[in-house]
């Protein structure tokens, strides 16, 4: 077996990930360290250019508020992002991000992204809070301004990172290693900000073979900021809160185009729009059930019932949208033509921005929008702190921002700080800050690096040392899944069936099959309940008995390896999480059969949970839910 | 197959350090066969179609065919990057041919310019990040 050499790098800010938070991050840190004398190292497994969820582009920009023409108030994004949630949001966080995105967005724009316009100069909308952009270099451009804030040579690209480096509950930093080169890495840093994105594939996708990789968050975002914090002892939250988005179903073509340009309905076989039909439901929910708009996940939930009454398939009425457009223009052929052209290439643009896989599906399926409609389905569940999910740390809030009674739970000096010193989060690492998308993660980002570096202005931690026999243990733990393949592939005549050794292929899929089975995945309809997942975290504890004998045959599959330990804690705070909140809050994200109603009086808090890696227990614990504008009126749950 | 490489296009990148489908794919999926000098993906079920590689392909020597799991045969979406725009060809199963343009950028490439041209009031004690308040259009951030 070949030698390793350990690389140790030395830094002030070490930056991980390379996404859209962690650029947001570089391009902040970079000018508060220049002042300082400090020095920033950012840390991606792939390369900044196509890295993170925003790797193949978007077709809009999901978060801008329109602060400085007056169109909306940072409260406004409030009250959307809590009603969304169910009520579940930290109010703080999600006003921090709102007072800053429009400088983000604007920034983009100087970068190079092209942001549609209007005739009078002012940007499209495709929703209240949504622009319009030419987006399939968004990354690339993201990426180009970090990288010049930060210079390259501070950036380490096809460095996986395995975990944090702790002494007692101190973070040194962390250690991963090359996924090109036999090295292993050492990063020694006084504070640490965590930005590896979310985590897809825990649950089984609805894709089988080579289709697996069609998931609608990217296979890459795979468990490593939770895995991080979690190793690093800080607490965290909304680990319940997955998310499920409905899109065209199997490519997971975006359906925003078609709603909001098109105003197209969806309806079931019959014809019949669950939205209408089944509003009566809603009451259950209330209040919630009674917002405008309609929470992401109660718009879900009603689909889903038509789905389990066999109402199936739900459709998307492209063609009955394209008529209505037709018989608004039907004495002017001309214009009839020119508008259609227009939005043709507005809704082929949406697909080929940001879901390739939709555009080659409708090529292939001969789909003719205006003939024909297209179906519409629930994904399978996915792991993030943006968009309608919320998991993540749990984390310090502005100070500024904080009222006499918010100020005891959520601040602690320093914003995005987890509950650990030093160590930050932003993006989908960050919970409880739902509706951040990729511009409020980069603006996230921003907020969370010029905290970091104040806190090592202000606090001046040490200069971390390390353990050497610690970093060896690291080290060989690390490398151990090519040493235990290398030591048993010669036991059998296939290298893929050994009773030695589980690759992290069927390890994925054994943690998939019983996350889909027992933790309401798409084949139990996303039902689950007590007895279910304490099967569940039997059956995990056994697999992760088992990761001790993971092997791999190369470098990128030990990167599997790991990122499937991954997923397998993410997994746990999961099934965990659930299993502690009795009560069902979002109904179009799991039910629980057990407890299947909302529960106000008992369940209107945070569930938070904290992992003990020594021990290898859990703590779960409830944190309250305050208001940072007061308690909120009626009128302003039902989104006026 | 998600993404796949035609092996009389492909060259290995003649042999620079690494080839540029390899550098690009953000799952690290492409990987060079050096005795072939051929470049393919070693993990096709892992592949998001995110089309870098094919983007990147200097010899435009690769190509996507849809999930198998899922999509009928016979169609191809295939871009044409530039430094300004990308221009794509959907041939569709029965033979039809759409084609769109779109802008990528506005800025020369390179030239992203961290600060855009703001100038910042902000110090570290505040709440005004790095080129606030002018790059919000407002003459302050907002407070309660």
């Amino acid at each position: 077996m070949v030698d390793f050499k350990t690389v140790e790098v030395d830094t002030d800010l070490l930056i991980l990930g390379g996404g859209m938070a962690a650029c947001g991050a570089a391009v902040e840190a970079a000018y508060w360290a220049k002042q300082h004398g400090l020095k920033v190292t950012l840390v991606d497994k792939a390369a900044v250019d196509r890295s993170g969820a925003v790797a193949m582009g978007l077709s809009a920009i999901n978060q801008y508020v329109g602060l400085k023409d007056g169109q909306n108030t940072v409260k406004d994004y409030v009250d959307y992002v809590r009603n969304d949630l169910m009520g579940v949001t930290r109010e703080d966080l999600v006003a921090s991000i709102a007072r800053h995105v429009d400088s983000t967005v604007h920034l983009f724009e100087k970068w190079g992204l092209p942001i549609w316009k209007d005739e009078k100069g002012g940007y499209v909308h495709e929703g209240r809070w949504q622009l319009m952009i030419n987006g399939e270099s968004y990354k690339v451009v993201v990426a180009e301004a970090a990288k010049n804030a930060l210079g390259t040579e501070n950036i380490y690209e096809r460095v996986f990172i395995v975990g944090p480096i702790m002494e007692g509950e101190e973070c040194k930093g962390a250690y991963g290693f090359s996924v090109r080169e036999n090295a292993f890495y050492v990063f020694k840093a006084r504070a640490t900000l965590v930005a590896m994105g979310g985590a897809v594939h825990v649950f089984k996708p609805r894709s089988s073979g080579e289709g697996q990789g069609r998931a609608w968050y990217p296979p890459w975002n795979a468990g490593a900021s939770a895995y991080f914090t979690l190793m690093a002892g800080a607490e965290m939250t909304c680990q319940e809160v997955r998310f499920i988005p409905v899109r065209f179903k199997d490519a997971y073509g975006p359906v925003g185009a078609w709603f909001l340009l098109f105003k197209s309905r969806a309806t079931n076989a019959f014809g019949g729009e669950y939205m209408v039909e089944r509003k009566a439901e809603l009451a259950n929910w209330a209040p919630y059930g009674h917002v405008k708009p309609i929470p992401a996940n109660l718009r879900n939930y009603l689909g889903m019932l038509d789905v389990m009454e066999g109402k199936g398939p739900i459709y998307m009425r492209t063609e009955e949208a394209i008529q209505r457009i037709a018989d608004t223009y039907k004495d002017d052929p001309k214009a009839y033509q020119k508008k259609m052209k227009e939005l043709e290439s507005e809704a082929w643009e949406d697909f080929l921005d940001m879901t390739i896989s939709q555009a080659i599906l409708w090529a292939a399926s001969n789909v003719q929008p205006e003939e024909k409609s297209s179906e519409i389905a629930a994904a399978e569940p996915y792991f993030i702190g943006s968009h309608s999910g919320a998991s993540g740390a749990w984390v310090s809030g502005p100070e500024d921002l904080q009222t006499d009674e918010t100020r005891k739970e959520y601040f602690w000096g320093y914003d995005g700080m987890s509950t650990v010193k030093g160590v930050f989060c932003a993006g989908d690492a960050s919970g409880a800050s739902s509706h951040k998308f990729s511009s409020g993660s980069h603006a996230e980002g921003r907020i969370v690096a010029k905290a970091a570096i104040r806190y090592l202005v202000k606090e001046n931690p040490p200069k971390p040392t390390v353990n050497a026999a610690q970093i060896e243990a690291l080290k060989a733990a690390t490398y151990k899944p090519l040493f235990h393949y290398e030591q048993h592939k010669n036991a059998t005549t296939q290298p893929e069936v050994n009773p030695h050794y589980i690759l992290p292929k069927m390890f994925m899929m054994r943690l998939q099959k019983l996350m889909d089975e027992y933790a309401g995945g798409v084949s139990a309809q996303f039902t689950t309940s007590k007895p279910l997942l304490n099967r569940a975290l039997e059956l995990l504890a056994l697999l992760k008995e088992d990761s001790a004998n993971l092997g791999a045959a190369d470098l990128h599959e030990l990167m599997r390896a790991w990122e499937n330990v991954h997923r397998m804690y993410q997994a746990e705070a999961h099934v965990r999480s659930i299993l502690f909140r009795e009560e069902t809050r979002w109904p179009g994200y799991y039910f629980r059969a057990d407890t299947p109603k909302l529960d106000e009086e008992n369940w209107h808090c945070f569930v938070n949970c904290i992992y003990n890696q020594h021990t290898g227990e859990w703590k779960m614990l409830k944190r309250p839910i305050l208001h940072v504008f007061g308690p909120p009126k009626e009128h302003e749950l039902l989104g006026g | 197959m998600p993404s796949f490489v035609n092996p009389d296009k492909c060259d290995g990148c003649k042999a620079l350090d690494k080839t540029a489908c390899q550098y690009i794919c953000p799952n690290d999926l492409m990987v060079l066969d050096k005795e072939k000098m051929k470049a393919y993906n070693r993990e096709p079920e892992m592949c998001w179609e995110c089309y870098n590689c094919v983007k990147i392909c200097p010899t435009q020597a690769v190509d996507v065919r849809g999930y198998a799991d899922f999509v009928p045969m016979g169609a191809s979406v295939v871009p044409m990057r530039s430094t300004d725009s990308i221009m794509w060809t959907v041939k569709f199963r029965n033979g039809q041919i759409k084609r769109f343009k779109f802008p990528i950028r506005t800025t020369p490439e390179g030239q992203a310019q961290p600060a855009g041209g703001w100038e910042t009031t902000a110090t570290l004690d505040d709440a005004t990040l790095f080129t606030e308040p002018a790059s919000l259009g407002l003459p302050a951030v907002w407070t309660k």
